[in-house]
């Protein structure tokens, strides 16, 4: 544990710009940085894992040591450290295994506070918005709520490593096939370390009852996160699903690489919402979390649907295309993403939708928003194979610039094999300017709520696509990421 | 107290003077207007009553019931009473325009110490005062001036103004790009404002809109200095006569 144990909660939230960056002092029980095979072995039997996860694990990494680092963009004024992954702790727990908390009355308070802090009373908030809460404090999952109602309608909802001992079929069936243990430099990675996540099933005809909702929060020194997550929807189903984080503030840049996998069977629907917060880096570009991810939506089944939202203001970095392969005949996808970057963030996302069945459509709405030195990136791809009759794409995508040291980048792609296929693409870029301001001031609207006002109407139709708390979130969100980025 | 009371005004460009010694000064329920050539300045004037600051103040006061503007933000001036109809109202897209003023509306009663209108009350009041200027209801849901006409825009402005009930009402070329309706419209919707504690300083190029919107006095800019005041028939004057023959009678004085 840092040095700062002694320093209380409320001391650190005043302290920081960064609202919600605090530490919290909890017993750590960490591995020493590096990663070897035996790191691998020793996650593996901590966890109780049987043999063919492990083996599964030990196949990725023999293909990671053989893979390069992807080489980002160096955009302007950005002058970012190589990561060194023998310098990254791959395991950590708030707790030892066997003292860990059986339900919320045993979670450690403190952990408790934090939510506090975070606006997340984790009980209280669960009961009021009726949303199942999986919490996930470093790599171990300490409380998982409402599972009992949810275990009536037949709905799993579960970390993953007890997904692996109570459903090692289900887990076995389904992981890593939309994303396998090989995809990518991350996704590899990922697959040999990944420490824990949430696993999500949802039965033939059902409609989860509720919106499940996971918070996640790096918080150990020179912790790698490597979160995995697997949703599968059977026949019928239908779930949404919430994602959120925060994380407290540090200097050293910090490695989060999440692997989420979605399956939809036929007729079923995945609503996967995501507001992304981690710490962002300071004024100056130091420090800040470099968000890696890696997520795909299978929607296996005809007339299935997969739905993806995200909401990203944190991170240093943050490389992510959540996609979606449209197997099934008459199946649907789509991705609505505001990404916002300010001071010298960096965000890299968009998507790639394969049509790949009959009738396939997809939808793509993408807001970037840059201030300060940010910058912003849309990176997409929509290929219609040769099966895909009729397969119909429309595609929007925004840019929002504030200031003149900002960038906004766009490469969308468009690969068409089918004939009949139908594809639509629209851009545009706009400026907040100093005329819009002044208009609004003109009005009694400050500075800040005049951009406030003008952001959150740029982003209106991703966010009309969110939960309505998660909207509200988000709101707020956008509002508190461009203070100070209007003079 | 005079409602609005400019002394000596000296204000720059990127280092360029274009006010060079402004006076001025409205008294409660007077309505002025300043007229004068195109690059006289007049806008500049509207906009650092305003305070929009790219304009440096150099020199000289502005006071608002008193209270000196110049230490304030624009939208505390705002608060305390100003208003611009702007001579080329901004776009806002993705705002809608209701929105917009319900969140100017708010702001300014929370300055004075008035509760929040809530959607029943704001929407009543909106739909009272787009009858002022005949302006069509449909046209507040969308985007702030997005896609209006020239017309439209300027309406837009004064409907703007009767919803925030400010006490110095400054007007920059209203009625440019109006045709004669459009013109008597407005008029009607300015005058439907005017009352004994308001101000009105309206800005023209033309005689024109005076006929509808009498002024008390007239003032004619040029080259940064108010030249010339008088009544009403100053513009008529100036209507007949251009302003040639000022400038070369100012040039003679000077
Ligand atoms: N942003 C600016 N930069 C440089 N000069 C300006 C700017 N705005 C106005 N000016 C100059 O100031 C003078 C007065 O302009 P303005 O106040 O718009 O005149 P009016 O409204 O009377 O036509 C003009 O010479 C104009 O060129
Ligand atoms: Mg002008």
């Amino acid at each position: 544990m840092s040095n700062d144990s002694n320093t209380t909660l409320d001391q650190w939230a005043e302290q920081s710009d960064y609202k919600w960056g605090f530490v919290t002092d909890i017993d750590a029980d960490t591995l020493p940085p590096g990663l070897n095979e035996d790191v691998i072995r020793i996650i593996s039997r901590r966890k109780e894992e049987p043999e063919w996860l492990l083996k599964w694990r030990l196949g990725a990494f023999e293909k990671w040591k053989l893979m390069t680092e992807p080489e980002w963009a160096h955009w302007p004024d950005h002058d970012w450290r190589p990561l060194d992954y023998q310098a990254i702790s791959y395991y950590s727990a708030p707790l030892r295994d066997e003292d860990r908390p059986q339900s919320l009355d045993e979670v450690d308070p403190k952990l408790l506070e934090t939510y506090e802090k975070l606006g997340i009373p984790l009980a209280e908030r669960a009961a009021l918005a009726g949303v199942a809460v999986d919490a996930v404090f470093d790599s171990v999952s300490v409380a998982t709520t409402f599972r009992d109602k949810l275990a009536e309608s037949g709905v799993i909802f579960c970390s993953f490593s007890e997904a692996v001992k109570d459903y090692p079929e289900l887990v076995k069936k389904y992981l890593g096939k939309v994303v396998s243990r090989t995809d990518n430099f991350f996704a590899a990675l990922n697959a040999a370390v990944f420490t824990d996540g949430s696993f999500v099933y949802i039965p033939k005809g059902v409609r989860c009852p509720m919106e499940l909702s996971t918070y996640f929060r790096i918080n150990q020194m020179n912790t790698g996160q490597f979160e995995r997550t697997l949703i599968v929807a059977d026949e019928g189903a239908y779930v949404s699903y919430l994602e959120g984080c925060t994380a407290p503030q540090r200097d050293e840049n910090q490695l989060h690489a999440a692997v989420v996998e979605l399956v939809a069977l036929e007729d079923a629907e995945i609503k996967y919402s995501t507001i992304q917060n981690w710490y962002p880096g300071d004024e100056n570009g130091v420090g800040g979390i470099y968000n890696f991810v890696t997520k795909r939506g299978l929607c296996a089944g005809d007339r299935s649907h997969i739905s993806w939202t995200q909401v990203e203001t944190g991170s240093a970095i943050t490389w992510k295309y959540p996609s979606c392969i449209l197997k099934g005949d008459d199946s649907i996808g789509e991705f609505y993403s505001v990404a916002l970057t300010n001071n010298y963030q960096q965000a890299d996302t968009g998507t790639k939708m394969i049509h790949v069945g009959k009738r396939t459509r997809s939808n793509i709405v993408s807001k970037g928003i840059s201030a300060g030195k940010g910058h912003n990136t849309y990176r997409g791809l929509v290929k219609i194979l040769p099966g895909a009759t009729e397969a119909r794409n429309y595609t929007q995508c925004d840019s929002m610039l504030m200031g003149t040291d900002c960038g906004a980048h766009t490469f969308p792609v468009i690969e068409v094999e089918n004939p009949t296929a139908q594809v639509e693409h629209e851009a545009s870029t706009t400026k907040i300017g100093e005329d819009q301001i002044f208009y609004c001031n003109q009005r009694g609207i400050s500075s800040e709520d005049a951009v406030s006002m003008i952001v959150n109407g740029f982003c209106r139709e991703v966010f009309a696509e969110l939960p309505m708390e998660f909207a509200v979130e988000a709101k707020a969100l956008l509002a508190v990421s461009l203070e100070n980025s209007v003079g | 107290m005079s409602l609005l009371e400019i002394k000596n005004l000296h204000a720059s460009i990127e280092g360029i003077e274009i006010l060079k010694g402004l006076n001025l000064t409205i008294e409660p329920g007077q309505v002025h207007s300043i007229m004068g050539p195109n690059g006289s300045g007049k806008s500049t004037l509207a906009r650092i009553i305003a305070g929009e600051d790219v304009y440096s103040v150099t020199k000289g006061s502005i006071l608002l019931n008193g209270k000196s503007l110049l230490d304030m933000d624009p939208e505390e001036r705002a608060q305390e009473g100003i208003f611009l109809a702007f001579q080329y109202p901004v776009e806002i897209p993705g705002v809608s325009t209701k929105y917009f003023l319900r969140t100017a509306v708010n702001s300014i009663r929370a300055h004075r110490g008035l509760d929040e209108l809530d959607a029943y009350g704001f929407l009543k009041l909106v739909k009272e005062k787009a009858a002022w200027v005949e302006l069509d209801p449909a046209l507040l849901d969308r985007p702030v001036n997005e896609g209006f006409s020239g017309g439209e825009k300027k309406r837009a402005e004064i409907f703007q103004m009767a919803m925030l009930e400010p006490t110095m009402c400054i007007l920059d070329e209203t009625d440019s790009g109006l045709d004669i309706d459009a013109l008597r419209i407005v008029a009607a919707g300015v005058n439907q404002q005017r009352s004994p504690e308001r101000g009105f300083l309206v800005i023209t190029h033309y005689q024109r809109l005076l006929g509808y919107i009498v002024p008390d006095v007239v003032h004619v800019l040029l080259d940064g200095r108010i030249v010339r005041t008088g009544g009403k028939e100053l513009a008529l004057e100036l209507e007949e006569k251009g302003y040639g023959w000022i400038e070369k009678e100012v040039a003679v004085g000077a």
